[in-house]
């Protein structure tokens, strides 16, 4: 006997029975879970998608959450772009993930590729496909945005490897997040969002904060993640106090004590948990006792998910880990044992792990390493900043220098701001080596954030 | 300000920031005895570049290591001059 083939997405929607008023909320207004259940965005083109490879380009977030509800267990592979992606970034991917099939928009650019394109249709009804029993492989990028992104491969099992079924007594959330679906920090909360049936609030690439702000607080959002740059630039705006989430979620960069006590402050009635996850690695831990770092004892294992601290970076193995590269047979997710090195370092002290930064964005000042996240961490604990960006400035005599752009709160004249800088610095020397203290700090209004919702660093 | 007047204010207050206690600056105080220490000297560097536009350690004639602190300020005197 086969084995009997894993329900796919839109088999778990229907399972979670979801009520006539959830479903998905964009800029573009609102879809039912259950008329997408009931109906095909594919105009009656579906059966030609089956077993395919399929770009799925479509501009709108809330358009492609439809397609992936329908797509799932009838395509073989969808390949998923994040919406800033270029015409040429896809057309990279395209050609690396075999496709043969193009789902696009009238946003979609011209992509100049032998594959069938289909057209997005507006919702309409269709019966549900009988025959939707592939295990669907669904390719996301990689974020890095130092050389080409490598195509990362996972099954939804994988995906829902951390998601567990709300218990029956448990208030029903509105989920919403600052991330785009098509980043697997989004995706996360999509497929939460979708297996169990309830809304989720999406916003649109390039959509204001206040508006996304303006449907959360409308919807009554509930839990709310993104990343610890989100956050920041939530509470740097006047709108942060127009919702009240009971769940905060951080992930995808390092969650500082300074952003984890903002957060704390600004939403008294919230749990604030930070998640460990990376495309490749999968989820790997949530931290909820509010501090920064995680416990120790999570290197005996936390759930399914096994840890290792090896060379200083840390090594996740479990189901949830990505099945392979796409088009990179030269390259291994993960090493012989099944652990994937995330290239994250840590550092032990006493009973708690804390997160120093990305090894690529180690600079070298006269041959001492410094992670800039770690230098960030300090910065960040001064009660006037805000958010923080440490970089290495060349230097003929030692290689590199630290130097540091800051984002204050509010404000401030050239005097106090003199005043802030002398403080900065003296919290640095007295908390950090010398070589890793900034020798300089600019002042700066904002600081960029790459499209995935991560600071813009030089080596990301 | 003179270039000698700012190398002299900024070698010293890289020196007290940096906890390094500075020897009497004259002309023939060897930089290898004043107290300051490669990481000084880069910032020092980075500080002059900054507040005199020239950064006499990494222009592409080639550049002679100054021993002395008269050796210093006669490398960015000449620096400026030539970048004037």
């Amino acid at each position: 006997m086969p084995p009997l083939a894993p329900p796919n997405l839109a088999a778990l929607l229907g399972a979670a029975n979801p009520s006539a008023e959830a479903g998905l909320r964009g800029a573009g207004g609102f879809v039912a879970y259950r008329d997408i259940a009931e109906g095909t965005s594919l105009g009656g083109r579906r059966d030609e998608l089956a077993g395919r490879s399929v770009l799925l380009a479509v501009a709108s977030q809330l358009a492609s959450a439809r397609l992936l509800l329908e797509l799932d267990g009838i395509a073989a592979r969808v390949m998923i772009v994040p919406p800033d992606f270029s015409a040429d970034q896809m057309t990279a991917a395209a050609l690396q993930a075999n496709v043969d099939v193009i789902v696009h928009d009238d946003r979609t650019p011209e992509l100049g590729l032998d594959a069938m394109r289909v057209g997005v249709m507006p919702l309409h009804e269709a019966e549900p496909c009988q025959s939707a029993t592939r295990s669907t492989e669904w390719v996301l990028p990689t974020s890095g945005t130092t050389g080409a992104p490598k195509l990362v491969a996972h099954l939804l099992s994988g995906l829902l490897g951390a998601v567990r079924p709300r218990a029956s007594d448990e208030a029903q959330p509105v989920w919403s997040t600052f991330y785009d679906i098509r980043r697997y920090g989004g995706m996360q909360i999509f497929l939460r969002a979708a297996t169990s049936g309830v809304t989720l609030v999406v916003t649109e690439p390039d959509e204001p904060l206040a508006d996304h702000v303006a449907r959360m607080a409308e919807a009554g959002v509930t839990h709310l993640s993104g990343t610890p740059s989100h956050w920041r630039r939530l509470l740097m705006s006047p709108h942060a106090k127009r919702i009240s989430p009971r769940y905060v979620r951080l992930s995808g960069e390092i969650a500082d004590r300074a952003i984890l006590d903002s957060l704390k402050a600004a939403y008294p009635q919230a749990a604030v948990i930070h998640a460990y996850a990376s495309t490749e690695a999968g989820v790997g831990f949530e931290v909820t006792d509010g501090q920064e770092g995680f416990p120790a004892s999570y290197l005996d294992g936390v759930g399914e998910v096994e840890m290792r601290v090896i060379d200083g970076s840390l090594r996740l193995r479990s189901s949830r880990v990505a099945r392979r590269y796409i088009g990179r047979d030269d390259l291994a997710v993960s090493d012989t044992e099944g652990f994937v090195d995330t290239d994250d370092m840590v550092e032990q002290h006493g009973d708690r792990f804390y997160f120093l930064g990305r090894r690529a964005g180690i600079i070298n000042v006269g041959g001492l390493k410094v992670h800039p996240e770690e230098v960030e961490q300090v910065i960040n604990q001064h009660e006037a900043v805000r958010m923080s960006l440490v970089k290495a400035r060349r230097s003929p005599i030692t290689g590199d220098l630290i130097v540091a752009d800051v984002v204050l709160k509010s404000t401030a004249e050239n005097q106090q701001a003199q005043v802030f800088r002398e403080e900065i610095l003296a919290n640095c020397r007295a908390r950090l080596d010398r070589h890793k203290a900034p020798v300089m700090i600019n002042f700066v209004p904002t600081l960029d954030l790459q499209a995935s919702g991560k600071l813009k660093r030089r080596h990301a | 300000m003179s270039v000698r007047l700012t190398v002299t204010s900024i070698v010293k207050e890289v020196a007290a920031e940096q906890n390094k206690p500075l020897a009497d600056l004259n002309d023939n105080l060897g930089l290898a005895e004043s107290g300051l220490d490669s990481l000084c000297f880069a910032i020092i560097v980075a500080r002059l570049e900054d507040k005199l536009g020239v950064d006499p350690f990494s222009a592409a004639e080639e550049v002679y290591f100054p021993v002395t602190f008269g050796d210093l300020v006669a490398l960015y005197e000449n620096a400026a001059t030539r970048a004037a």
